[in-house]
Formats: C-alpha cells, sequence, structure tokens
C-alpha cells in the first residue's frame, strides 16, 4: 500500500469512481485495468475462497462420483458388476465355505439339481462339480488379473510411442511387434507351455498366455495414433514444446481410453478362453481342477456322446461363458464413462439436477447421434 | 540421400519378419524338453524292441540328427528351408511340405469361410447398432453380440457336436470328406466336404459377435465428430451420411482386426480341428508338437508365419487408400 499514497497527491479523480484512499492513478492506467481497486495483477485474489475440503470434493465429483454414477445408470454395468463380483466373492469367501471335492465323495454321475449336496451333480469319479467350479475360481482370476495388464500395459505403451514418434523409433517398434503378431500365437504358447517350468504358478501361466497377444493391440493403438497425430490438438502441444512423453500419455492415449478399457476387457477373456482351451488339450500339465482341466476330463469320458453325462460338459462350459459375459458388460459399460459424450450429458444433468435420469437410457434416438 | 520408398522398407521389414520368427521357432523348438529320438526310441522299447537295435532303427528313420549342435543343425535348417525342403517329418515318415501340402487347403477352405461370413455379418450388425444406439434393437442385438462373443469357439464346436452330430445326426462327427465316394468334381463329393465343413465354420461364427461390437464402439465414437453434424447442416441424406461418413471411417480399426484375426484364427485351427478330428493345418501342428515331430512342428510354425505376414503386408500396402488420414508414411517428420 505505501506505493499508492506516493502518488495521492497526482490523483484528480473524485471518489465517485472509486475508494479514495487508493485513488492513486492516470486515466491512462485506468484503462489497463478494469476500475477495480487493485493496482497489480498480482492482487487479483478470487472472489470465492476455495477450501481444501472444497478441493478434494471437486477432485472426488471428477473422478469417483462421476463415473460410478455414469456407470451405475447403465443396466449392462450394473449386471456386469455383480457377475465379476460374484465371481471374486467364489475365488475368495466361497473357497472358506465350499469344502474342496474328493474322488468318490458322492455317486458317478449325479445329476445336477437332483440333491441339494450336489447342486451341479457330480463328475464319474464321483467328484461335485460345484465344488470344483468354485475351488478353480480364485486360479482363474489369478491368469485374468494378470494376463489383462501384461497386455494393456504392454500393448499402449509400445502402440502409443511407435505411432506417435514415426521414424526410426517406430520401425524398430513396429518390427518388434510385428515379429510378435506373426508369430502364431496359440502354438507358441503351446510350445512355451511345454518349454516353460510355470505348471502351477497362475500368474506366469496368465502372463504366458498374453505374451504373443499384446502385439495385437499395439498395432491398433499405433494406426489410431495415426490418426490422431494430425489432429490440431496435438500440433498446438507440439509446437507449444511440451515434451513427447507427455503429449503421448497425457493427450493422445486418454483419446483410446475406451479403446483401451475394451482391450482390457477382451484380454481377461483371451486368457480364459486360451487357458481353458489349454487345458483342455491336456497341454498345460494339471495340478488342480479347472475350468479347462474338468472339459478335458468330461472329454476323455466321452461325456460328448453319452447323455447322462452331458452337464460334465455344461457345467465348466457356463463358468467359462457366465465369466465372460460378465466381463464384455463391464467393458461396455467403462467404455462410456470414457466416452466424452456420455461425460458431458452427465454434467449436463447434474447441473440442472433434474430428476429425468431417464433421459440418459435412450440418448441418442436422432440419427447419428446429433 | 534419396529416400527409400516406404513400401520397400515395408518388404524389406517383412522379410526380417519372417527370418526372425523362423530362427525363434527353431530356437524354441530345439529347446523343447523331450527330443523326437529319445520319444521314438522310448515307443519301440515300450514294444519289446531291444534298446540298441531301437536306437539304430530309429537312426535310419531319422534325417535329423537331435544330437548336432544347435547353431550347425540352424545352418542346414535354413539352406534347405531356402530350397523349399522342411525336412522329413518324424512321425509321418513323408516329407513335411507333402503333409502340410495336402493339409493346407482344408483349412484355408474353413478359415475364409468363417471370417468372410463372420465379419459381413459383424460389420452390418454393429453398424446398425450404432445407428439406433440405446434402442431396443440395439439392447437386443447387444445382448445377442455378447452372447456370441462370451462363448469361446470350441465350446460352441463342442456344442454344436453333441447337438447337431451326436444327438441330431445331422452332420457328420468328424473327417473332413466323406469316406467311400472317390475324390473329383462330382456332386456327392462336394456336397461331403460341404457337409463336414458347416460345423467348424458354424463355431467360428462367434467372432462375428465380437466383430459387432467394435464395429458399433468404432461407429459411436465417429458418431460424435464434427464432421457428421456438418453433413447433417448440409442437407445430406442419411444414407449418405451413415455409408459414406460413419461407416468408412468406423470399418477402417475392423480391417486391421480382421487381417489381425486371420493369424488369431489359423492358431485356434489347433483346438477346432481337434474337436472335429478335422485334418487340416491345426491337426497336424497338433499331433507334431505331441509327437515332438521337429521338422514337422517348424514347417507347421513356418507355413502360418508366411501366410499372416503376407496378409499383414497386405494391410500396410493398402492403409493409405482406404483412410488417406493415415497416409502419411513417408512424412515421419516427428
Amino acid at each position: 500500500m505505501s506505493e499508492h499514497t506516493e502518488r495521492d497527491d497526482r490523483d484528480d479523480r473524485t471518489e465517485t469512481d472509486r475508494p479514495a484512499a487508493d485513488g492513486s492513478r492516470s486515466r491512462d492506467r485506468d484503462a489497463l485495468t478494469d476500475g477495480g481497486n487493485v493496482t497489480t495483477p498480482f492482487d487479483v485474489v478470487s472472489e470465492y475462497e476455495e477450501t481444501r475440503q472444497d478441493r478434494y470434493r471437486k477432485l472426488y465429483d471428477a473422478y469417483i462420483y462421476a463415473p460410478v454414477s455414469i456407470v451405475w445408470r447403465d443396466w449392462r454395468a450394473r449386471i456386469g458388476f455383480s457377475i465379476i463380483l460374484l465371481y471374486i466373492l467364489m475365488g475368495t469367501v466361497g473357497t472358506w465355505i465350499i469344502e474342496p471335492t474328493t474322488v468318490a465323495e458322492g455317486p458317478a454321475l449325479a445329476q445336477p439339481f437332483e440333491t441339494m449336496e450336489y447342486p451341479l451333480g457330480t463328475d464319474d469319479m464321483g467328484r461335485d462339480l460345484f465344488s470344483q467350479m468354485v475351488h478353480a475360481t480364485q486360479g482363474m482370476l489369478k491368469m485374468i488379473a494378470a494376463g489383462a495388464v501384461f497386455t494393456v500395459v504392454a500393448g499402449t505403451t509400445i502402440g502409443a510411442i511407435a505411432g506417435y514418434k514415426g521414424g526410426t523409433t517406430d520401425s524398430v517398434l513396429s518390427s518388434i511387434t510385428d515379429i510378435f503378431i506373426n508369430i502364431p500365437g496359440f502354438p507358441l504358447v503351446m510350445v512355451l507351455a511345454l518349454l516353460l517350468p510355470i505348471g502351477g504358478n497362475p500368474y506366469l501361466v496368465g502372463i504366458l498366455l498374453c505374451v504373443a497377444s499384446w502385439g495385437g493391440l499395439a498395432r491398433a493403438i499405433r494406426s489410431q495414433v495415426l490418426t490422431l497425430r494430425q489432429e490440431s490438438f496435438v500440433e498446438a502441444a507440439r509446437s507449444m514444446g511440451i515434451p513427447t512423453r507427455k503429449i503421448v500419455f497425457k493427450d493422445i492415449v486418454p483419446h483410446l481410453m475406451p479403446f483401451v478399457v475394451i482391450n482390457l476387457t477382451n484380454a481377461g477373456r483371451r486368457v480364459i478362453f486360451e487357458a481353458a482351451a489349454l487345458y483342455y488339450l491336456g497341454i498345460l500339465p494339471f495340478e488342480d481342477l479347472n475350468w479347462g482341466v474338468t472339459l478335458n476330463l468330461a472329454y476323455n469320458g466321452g461325456a460328448h456322446y453319452r447323455p447322462e453325462a452331458l452337464h460334465w460338459f455344461l457345467v465348466p462350459m457356463g463358468a467359462i461363458i457366465f465369466i465372460s459375459i460378465g466381463l464384455i458388460l463391464l467393458g461396455q459399460s467403462l467404455d462410456r464413462v470414457f466416452n466424452p459424450r456420455v461425460r458431458a450429458r452427465h454434467e449436463k444433468m447434474s447441473a440442472d439436477a433434474a430428476e429425468n435420469i431417464d433421459n440418459d437410457e435412450n440418448p441418442t434416438n436422432t440419427i447419428g447421434g446429433l | 540421400m534419396a529416400r527409400v520408398d516406404w513400401r520397400v522398407r515395408r518388404l524389406a521389414q517383412t522379410g526380417f519378419t519372417v527370418w526372425a520368427v523362423t530362427t525363434l521357432s527353431f530356437v524354441l523348438i530345439r529347446l523343447m524338453p523331450g527330443n523326437p529320438m529319445g520319444a521314438m526310441v522310448r515307443q519301440l522299447e515300450s514294444q519289446g524292441v531291444d534298446p540298441v537295435r531301437a536306437r539304430q532303427l530309429v537312426e535310419l528313420r531319422m534325417t535329423i540328427d537331435p544330437d548336432k549342435p544347435i547353431p550347425l543343425a540352424y545352418i542346414d535348417y535354413m539352406g534347405s528351408m531356402l530350397q523349399g525342403d522342411l525336412g522329413q517329418s518324424t512321425y509321418y515318415a513323408a516329407p513335411v511340405t507333402e503333409v502340410l501340402a495336402q493339409a493346407m487347403p482344408w483349412t484355408l477352405f474353413v478359415l475364409s469361410w468363417s471370417l468372410f461370413i463372420s465379419f459381413f455379418i459383424g460389420i452390418s450388425v454393429g453398424a446398425l447398432m450404432a445407428y439406433w444406439e440405446g434402442g431396443k434393437l440395439d439392447v437386443g442385438i447387444t445382448s445377442w453380440a455378447i452372447l456370441m462373443g462370451s462363448i469361446p469357439f470350441y465350446v460352441l464346436a463342442i456344442l454344436l457336436l453333441i447337438f447337431l452330430s451326436y444327438r441330431g445326426g445331422y452332420f457328420p462327427t468328424g473327417g473332413r470328406q466323406p469316406t467311400g465316394i472317390p475324390p473329383g468334381f462330382n456332386w456327392p463329393y462336394i456336397k461331403g466336404i460341404a457337409y463336414h465343413a458347416t460345423l467348424p465354420v458354424a463355431s467360428m461364427l462367434v467372432a462375428s459377435g465380437i466383430a459387432s461390437l467394435g464395429m458399433r464402439g468404432n461407429s459411436i465414437r465417429v458418431l460424435g465428430s464434427d464432421y457428421l453434424r456438418v453433413a447433417r447442416l448440409r442437407g445430406l441424406s442419411d444414407a449418405t451420411i451413415s455409408t459414406q461418413y460413419v461407416a468408412r471411417n468406423a470399418v477402417l480399426p475392423m480391417y486391421t482386426t480382421l487381417l489381425i484375426s486371420i493369424g488369431e484364427m489359423f492358431g485356434g485351427s489347433v483346438v477346432l480341428e481337434q474337436v472335429f478330428q478335422y485334418r487340416g493345418l491345426g491337426y497336424y501342428l497338433y499331433s507334431a508338437i505331441n509327437q515332438r515331430d521337429y521338422p514337422l512342428m517348424m514347417g507347421g510354425f513356418v507355413l502360418i508365419t508366411v501366410a499372416v505376414v503376407i496378409a499383414l503386408l497386405i494391410a500396410d500396402l493398402t492403409y493409405g487408400y482406404i483412410d488417406p488420414r493415415a497416409g502419411g508414411q513417408n512424412d515421419e517428420s516427428y
């Protein structure tokens, strides 16, 4: 405030314009500011005070509340989440509650729903199929998690960098990607499964199953980035001198999030499919019964031509199909969280605080979504 | 220095890929536990043949020497491969090229039909779903697509086999051609082949579910674009917008997916052909892995690899024509 007093005497304006206390500038200077009682731009203070709590609430709204409420409004999300949650419960709590099954626990090939003791029936050695399914879940979930994370991290990183950088980087990364795409994935996994001593570790099996499959994602991401890197916002960021790493992961990759998320769930599904196939063919060594092993035993037990053994096939198939329905639904609904159009609609609705939430269910009756 | 055309570089890259895959699979297969010689010796011994005599017999039949150091074996193999000789199958006692050459057309036959039909269904259904996003049709077809996408193709294959072959008796339970009919261009034989291929092709149709979901996602992303708003304001008809604007832009990622899925389907043929006992490429690959038949395994790998590499090369060379935005291969200035 001391600078104001120096200039007090030169002030020729009256107190009608502003409080007398800081009336200190010429008309020219007034034109630069908007006539407020601020002399330098550094004195500007927001008229609202934002406490730390407010800031946390905003972050919470943006990153937790909005996604969750968008997701929850979608029927797919509700079903998908419930299914996955059910499997997680089966893999954790279920293994405590349900006792592991043994040979000759019950009669051979009891039909499903015959007795409450064996709700899904038994196989030809009298093992409870329900218990087999529950106890296989934990290992399967570990495989899925390991495989999905590996695929998405490797695929997105390599694809985005290759597509954006171009030149030599692209050539080198694309060559590596090409090799992995071109190696016939499933046969390679078959060979590796025989070669590597990974039999019992579900995390390693999960990663092994995805060893050849990140290439497809990397290539798809690269092709998307190739089209995105010509966009104006990327060019703007580049001309502002923002480092490449930031442009790729802060500006470009978020645009591909729907794609990446769908691939996350796809990778999970692939792990289940391939694991079950490898166990079904008898290529991965059995240690415990899991869904694929049960399929293998059923096939070898001739369940495909013995009508009374049909459920032996259907139960593990059901377990595989059901979790994969859950994964697809989840992927679809998470896609909506990252979709800017859905997000914008959500924000508009929150602002209106309107009750007509149902509108969200069929937002784009008009063709082209406009 | 004159800039080398990117197509030339892409061709060189393709050659490099084939070489790298061949080398990698050679090393991997060599590192596999259990060698074919030991397996055959043990097999003969279990039939009561004297161990020394068994070893001599096997050495007579084998054209490869499993005790040879890997680098030497590698040079030999690459040399003969360049001359189109993939060695002698130890299990089938026939040249690998012969075994694979008679299997290849069957696999290609099933795969091409599966790919064509499933992508045709997937792309058209996906576009329809995106068009009426959120409508009743979308919800209905989404459920169908999700179900299709959730079924592994081999599970569908087993189910079809159980219900349509073993129970219904409509289709043969295995094999690839009718028995007792001389091969040739006669109607019963062709009909028999079609019957044998129907279930394998049908099981691969699960891919259409995933393709349609992918297409739906792509289309919806395109639907948010400004240029569609402009197209609408210009008063273009819905038909023009949907075919010229939405479909063209949404189909591009599908094109890559399509060509990549060729490789996956080749891999999947191992399981599929095992389920249907369909003697194609995958059937022989599986039997080669089980029998530790190195030359046949290598041959199968190389054959599949070359097929996929060519498909991807086609994808790259035609990419710029399909989407001019991605045609910047010769403008890599960043």
